[in-house]
C-alpha cells in the first residue's frame, strides 16, 4: 500500500543544510592540510617560452611549484571520455599543465603549494612567464575555415568531428517541398555558474597506497575510474569523496585537470592538499555550455504538415575535449530533431571545432535545448509563413497519443506521451484566445504583446548501457543501489547516483519506506562515497530518478522478498499463504499471525530461526538497466510586452505543463521545474560569455556574467499530466532538464511574435534591451 | 605580520591572530570553523557569505576581519536557539525555498535583514531585497513563498519546529 510515493513530504536533506551544517569539499580540515593554487594563461593562444618561478620557490611557506614538464611522465592526460563513433574524432592530448603552448585563457600554466591560501596566491603572483602571443580563434565556424589559427599540430583545421544523422530522404523532400524556411541561429555560449564553486582536497596515504580525494562531483564513480587513469594508481585505491554539491548543472561531470593535479601534489609531498576555484577562475577553467552556430531549414506542405528538416551546425569544444563533449552537440542533440512531430525527413551535419576558449561539455539539458530551440523556432518561422497559428501547427505536426512507442526518423523510440493534454491544458490556463484578442488591441495602441509556445520532448533517463556502448560513451549507463536493514529494522541505502540538490535523500527513501510500510524517518540515503556505494554512474541526463531510483526500488523488493520468506517460516505458515498488510506480513484471515518488518530485520540479523537454505542477515543490492531511455514532454506558453522604445521585455506570464510520468514528490518536481525554466529564461533574456577577438573572456566575473537574480525573474504558474513511461516499474521519467529545455524557445517565440509586426523574424537570444532595440531599429530601417 | 582581533560571533567571544588582509568570511570558515558560512564569488555579487553584522545583513566576502572587531556576528549556525528553528529556517524547509543548499545561509540570513526592517513585504519587495544573493537551483520562486510564510509567522505566534 503506497503512501508516501505521491506525497511532497519536506525534504531530509534540508535541516543540515539550513543550520549550516552540511559539508561542502572546502569545508573538509585535515590534519597538515597545504593549500594549491594554479596560475593560468592570461592569453587564449600562445607560445610559452619561458617559465621561472625562482622567487615563488623562494617565497616562504611555499613547498613547491609545478609546471608542464615535471607532469609529463608523471601523468596520464585529461582523458575525453566520449568517443563518439563514425565521425573521424581527432582527440589531441590535453596536459594537465600546460607544455609549450597554452590553448585558452585559463589553461594550467603552474601550480603552487603552500602553507596558506594567502602565501599560494603570493607565489602564483611572483612567476614569471614568457608568452609569445599567437593569433585566436573563438567561432566554431571561423576555426575550421582555411588559415584560421591551428591549436592542435595533429588536428588539421581544427576538424574535432564530422558527425551526421539522417533518416528518410531529406534532400528529396525539401526538392518537393511547397513551403521550405531557413534559419540561421547562433546558441549563445553559457557559464553553467553551480553556486558551489569547483574544490578538491586530496590526501595520499604512501603506507598504504591509498589516495582519498573529496570532489565536487556529480558522479564519484567516473572520477575514481579517470583519477585512477590519470594518476596511474590501481583504482581500488581510489576513494572519491563527494559529499554535499552545491549543484552542479553539468559542471561536476567532467574529469578535469585540477583534481588530478591536487591529488599528484598530496602523492609528492606527502600532505593532504586542498584547492578551490575561485569564482573568477571558475568561469575561465570550469566548462562552458552550448555555442553553436547553426544553419537549419524546414520544408512542409501549403496545409502546415511538415515533411523534413535539414541542419548544419558547428559545435564549439573549446581548446581540448572534455569528457562528455564529444557526445552533446551529437548524440544529445541531432538525435532529437524530430521533436515532438512526426518529421518524415531529417538530415543534420554536426562538425565539432577546437577553439582557443573554455572547454565546453554538458550544460543543463547539454545537447537537448539545442534541439529543442532550432526545431520550435523552425516550428514557428513555418507557421508564420503558412499565416497559420502556431499552436495548430504543432496540433497537425504532433505524434499521436496511440502511436506509442513511436521510432521518429532519427532512429530512437519515444516510450509515451500525450502532447495534447499538455498544450491543450496549458491553452486553457492562459485563455490563448483571450490573450490573441488583448494583443491585437494592444497592437492598435501601439504596444507590442507576443505570446509563445514551446511543445517539447527530451531523451533522458541515460540509458541503456548497451546503447552508451554504441554510441562511444566510455562507461555504463545502468545504476545500483544496496538497500541494508540493520537489526533495529533501521534501513541505509546506498546508490550509485549523486544527488546534488534534487532531493533523493527524500524521494529515494520515500520508495524505500513505502516498500517497508515504514515512516521515512526509518530510511536513510547514502551516497557520493565510492567505498561504500555499489558501481553507478551519478546524476546527470535527467536520469537519477528513472534508473538509480527503480535500482533503489528492487533492492527494496529484493530485501522484502527475504523477508517474506522469514516471516513464513516463523508464523509456520506456507509462503503463498502471506499477505502484506498495514505494513505487516499475515497469514491470509488470521490477521493474529503477522510479522512487522521491523521484528523480521532483527530475526534476519541474528539469525536464530533461519529457515533452511536462507543466508543470514537482510540486505539486497540491485543494478537496473533500463531498456529504453524516458521520454518527458510538455507544453511551455510565455506571454510577453516588448518596450519598443528601450527593447526591454517583461515576461507577463509564464505556464509551464510538464509530463514526468509518475511523481514522487510533487514538491520536489516543481522545485526542478522553476529552477530549469529560471534557467532557461536566463538564456533567452541575458545569459552570454563573451569572447573578444583575442580571446578574452569579457564576461569573466559574476559582475558581467548575468546569472539571473530574484527582481528579473517571473512568478511560473505549473501544472501537470502524468502519462507513465512503460520502461520502468515506477512509471517515472525525468524533470531535471525539461525547464531549461523548453524556456529558451518559449520566450524567443514570444518575443519574435511581438515583433512579428515590424517585420522581425528572428533575433538571437540572449533578447537584451540593447539586441532587441537594435533588431527594432533595423526593422525600421534605422541606422542602429 | 598578523595581529590579534576579538570578535563576538553568535554570542562567543573570540580572540583570533589574523593577517590585516584577512577576510571576515575566510577568518569565519579558516580559524572557526564555521564553515555555514559560504564563498561563491569574489566580486561580492553572490551573498553566499552573508552574515548579520550588528543584526543588518553584511558581505563577509568584503569585510576585512579586522573591520568586525566589536560588532556583533551571527553566522548561520548561531540562528536556532535552544534545539529550535528561526522562523526563516523553518519557512525554508516548509516552502522547499532550498534545493543544494550552497546559496541557504546568506539567502536566510538576507532574509531576516529585510524583515526586520519590513515586516510584511510584497512578492516585489522580495525579490528586490534579496537582488543581492544568487541561488542558481530554486528560481526564487519558493524562496518568495518561504519568506512570505515567514513574515507571518514572525508577526504572529512564532512557527517552531525542533531541529
Amino acid at each position: 500500500m503506497s503512501t508516501l510515493f505521491g506525497s511532497s513530504i519536506k525534504r531530509r536533506e534540508d535541516p543540515r543544510l539550513i543550520t549550516g551544517k552540511g559539508t561542502f569539499v572546502d569545508d573538509v580540515s585535515l590534519a597538515g592540510m597545504v593549500y594549491a593554487g594554479i596560475l593560468r594563461s592570461p592569453y587564449a593562444h600562445a607560445k610559452i617560452k619561458k617559465i621561472d618561478a625562482t622567487a615563488a620557490r623562494g617565497l616562504s611557506g611555499v613547498l613547491a611549484v609545478y609546471t608542464g614538464a615535471d607532469l609529463t611522465d608523471a601523468l596520464i592526460p585529461v582523458p575525453c571520455a566520449w568517443n563518439l563513433p563514425n565521425a573521424d574524432l581527432k582527440l589531441p592530448p590535453h596536459p594537465h599543465l600546460a607544455v609549450e603552448k597554452v590553448r585558452y585563457v585559463g589553461d594550467g600554466v603552474a601550480m603552487v603549494i603552500a602553507e596558506s591560501r594567502a602565501i599560494v596566491r603570493d607565489a602564483l603572483d611572483l612567476i614569471d612567464v614568457d608568452y609569445e602571443p599567437l593569433k585566436a580563434v573563438v567561432n566554431p565556424e571561423a576555426a575550421l575555415k582555411p588559415g584560421a589559427p591551428v591549436l592542435h599540430a595533429d588536428v588539421a583545421g581544427n576538424q574535432a568531428f564530422k558527425w551526421v544523422v539522417a533518416g528518410g530522404d531529406a534532400d528529396g523532400a525539401f526538392a518537393k517541398a511547397e513551403v521550405k524556411v531557413a534559419l540561421t541561429i547562433k546558441q549563445n555560449r553559457l557559464l553553467p555558474t553551480a553556486m558551489e564553486p569547483r574544490a578538491a582536497v586530496a590526501s595520499y596515504n604512501a603506507g598504504t597506497g591509498q589516495l582519498t580525494l573529496w570532489a565536487t562531483s556529480q558522479n564519484p564513480h567516473i572520477h575514481r575510474f579517470l583519477c585512477s587513469v590519470m594518476l596511474k594508481l590501481p583504482e581500488h585505491r581510489v576513494r572519491i569523496i563527494s559529499p554535499d554539491v552545491g549543484g552542479g548543472f553539468g559542471s561536476k561531470i567532467p574529469a578535469y585537470a585540477d583534481e588530478a593535479l591536487v591529488a599528484f601534489a598530496s602523492m609528492k609531498l606527502g600532505r593532504p592538499v586542498k584547492w578551490t576555484e575561485d569564482r573568477s577562475e571558475n568561469y575561465k577553467a570550469t566548462i562552458h555550455g552550448r555555442d553553436h552556430v547553426q544553419y537549419v531549414e524546414l520544408c512542409g506542405t501549403k496545409a502546415g504538415q511538415i515533411t523534413g528538416i535539414r541542419t548544419t551546425v558547428y559545435a564549439g569544444l573549446g581548446a581540448y575535449a572534455s569528457t562528455a563533449g564529444p557526445g552533446v552537440p551529437t548524440i544529445l542533440h541531432g538525435l532529437m530533431y524530430s521533436g515532438a512531430y512526426t518529421i518524415p525527413n531529417i538530415h543534420g551535419t554536426i562538425y565539432g571545432a577546437y577553439t582557443t576558449t573554455t572547454p565546453v561539455d554538458a550544460y543543463r539539458g547539454a545537447g537537448r535545448p539545442e534541439a529543442t530551440y532550432l526545431i520550435e523556432r523552425l516550428v514557428d518561422t513555418f507557421a508564420r509563413e503558412l499565416g497559420a497559428d502556431p499552436v495548430e501547427v504543432r496540433r497537425k505536426n504532433f505524434i499521436p497519443q496511440d502511436k506509442f512507442p513511436y521510432t521518429v526518423a532519427t532512429g530512437i523510440t519515444y516510450d509515451s506521451g500525450n502532447y495534447e493534454g499538455t498544450l491543450d491544458k496549458a491553452l486553457g490556463m492562459l485563455d490563448y484566445k483571450g490573450f490573441r484578442a488583448e494583443q491585437a488591441k494592444a497592437l492598435k495602441q501601439g504596444r507590442f504583446l507576443g505570446v509563445g509556445v514551446c511543445t517539447y520532448t527530451e531523451i533522458c533517463g541515460l540509458g541503456p548501457s548497451q546503447v552508451a556502448g554504441a554510441i562511444g560513451f566510455g562507461g555504463g549507463l545502468y545504476d545500483s543501489a544496496i538497500v541494508r536493514v540493520y537489526p533495529t529494522g533501521m534501513v541505509r541505502v546506498y546508490i550509485g547516483t549523486k544527488p546534488h540538490g534534487q532531493g533523493e535523500e527524500t524521494t529515494f527513501a520515500q520508495i524505500v519506506a513505502d516498500e517497508f510500510g515504514y515512516p521515512v524517518e526509518s530510511v536513510e540515503i547514502v551516497s557520493g562515497d565510492t567505498d561504500n556505494t555499489p558501481q553507478g554512474w551519478g546524476t546527470y541526463g535527467s536520469r537519477t530518478t528513472a534508473v538509480g531510483g527503480t535500482a533503489v526500488k528492487i533492492a527494496a523488493q529484493r530485501v522484502k522478498e527475504k523477508a517474506k520468506k522469514l516471516a513464513a517460516h516463523l508464523l509456520e505458515a506456507n509462503e503463498r499463504d502471506l499477505e502484506w498488510k498495514d505494513g505487516k506480513f499475515m497469514v491470509r484471515g488470521s490477521p493474529d499471525k503477522a510479522k512487522g518488518f521491523a521484528e523480521l530485520a532483527l530475526m534476519a540479523n541474528v539469525a536464530w530461526n533461519m529457515p533452511a537454505g536462507l543466508e543470514p542477515g537482510l540486505e539486497a543490492t540491485a543494478f537496473f538497466d533500463p531498456s529504453n531511455f524516458v521520454y518527458p514532454f510538455g507544453a511551455h506558453l510565455c506571454t510577453v510586452e516588448v518596450d519598443a522604445e528601450t527593447g526591454q521585455v517583461k515576461i507577463l506570464r509564464y505556464i509551464a505543463v510538464d509530463d514526468c510520468g509518475n511523481v514522487i514528490n510533487p514538491m520536489i518536481v516543481d522545485g526542478q521545474v522553476h529552477g530549469g525554466v529560471i534557467q532557461g529564461i536566463g538564456e533567452a533574456l541575458q545569459e552570454i560569455a563573451i569572447y573578444d577577438d583575442d580571446g578574452q573572456l569579457l564576461t569573466g566575473t559574476m559582475m558581467d556574467y548575468a546569472v539571473p537574480k530574484a527582481s528579473q525573474m517571473p512568478h511560473l504558474e505549473l501544472a501537470r499530466t502524468v502519462t507513465p513511461s512503460p520502461v520502468n516499474p515506477m512509471g517515472v521519467k525525468g524533470v531535471g532538464e525539461t525547464g531549461t529545455i523548453a524556456a529558451a524557445a518559449t520566450v524567443v517565440n514570444a518575443v519574435c511574435d511581438a515583433l512579428a509586426p515590424l517585420g522581425i523574424r528572428h533575433i538571437d537570444k540572449p533578447l537584451t534591451p540593447a539586441t532587441v532595440w537594435a533588431a527594432i531599429q533595423r526593422a525600421k530601417g534605422g541606422a542602429a | 605580520m598578523k595581529r590579534s582581533v576579538s570578535l563576538s560571533i553568535n554570542g562567543r567571544a573570540h580572540s583570533v591572530d589574523v593577517e590585516p588582509r584577512a577576510l571576515l568570511v575566510q577568518v569565519l570558515r579558516d580559524d572557526l570553523y564555521l564553515t555555514g558560512t559560504h564563498i561563491g564569488c569574489d566580486t561580492s555579487q553572490c551573498g553566499a557569505c552573508t552574515v548579520l553584522l550588528d543584526g543588518r545583513a553584511t558581505k563577509s566576502c568584503t569585510t576585512l576581519a579586522v573591520q568586525a572587531e566589536g560588532h556583533e556576528i551571527t553566522t548561520i549556525e548561531g540562528l536556532a536557539q535552544g534545539g529550535e528553528l528561526h522562523p526563516m529556517q523553518n519557512a525554508f524547509w516548509e516552502k522547499h525555498g532550498l534545493q543544494c543548499g550552497f546559496c541557504t545561509p546568506g539567502m536566510i540570513l538576507s532574509c531576516i535583514d529585510l524583515l526586520e526592517s519590513n515586516p510584511d513585504p510584497s512578492e516585489a519587495e522580495i525579490r528586490h531585497a534579496i537582488e543581492g544573493n544568487l541561488c542558481r537551483c530554486t528560481g526564487y520562486q519558493n524562496i518568495v513563498s518561504a519568506v512570505q510564510a515567514a513574515a507571518v509567522a514572525m508577526r504572529g505566534a512564532p512557527v517552531r519546529t525542533t531541529a
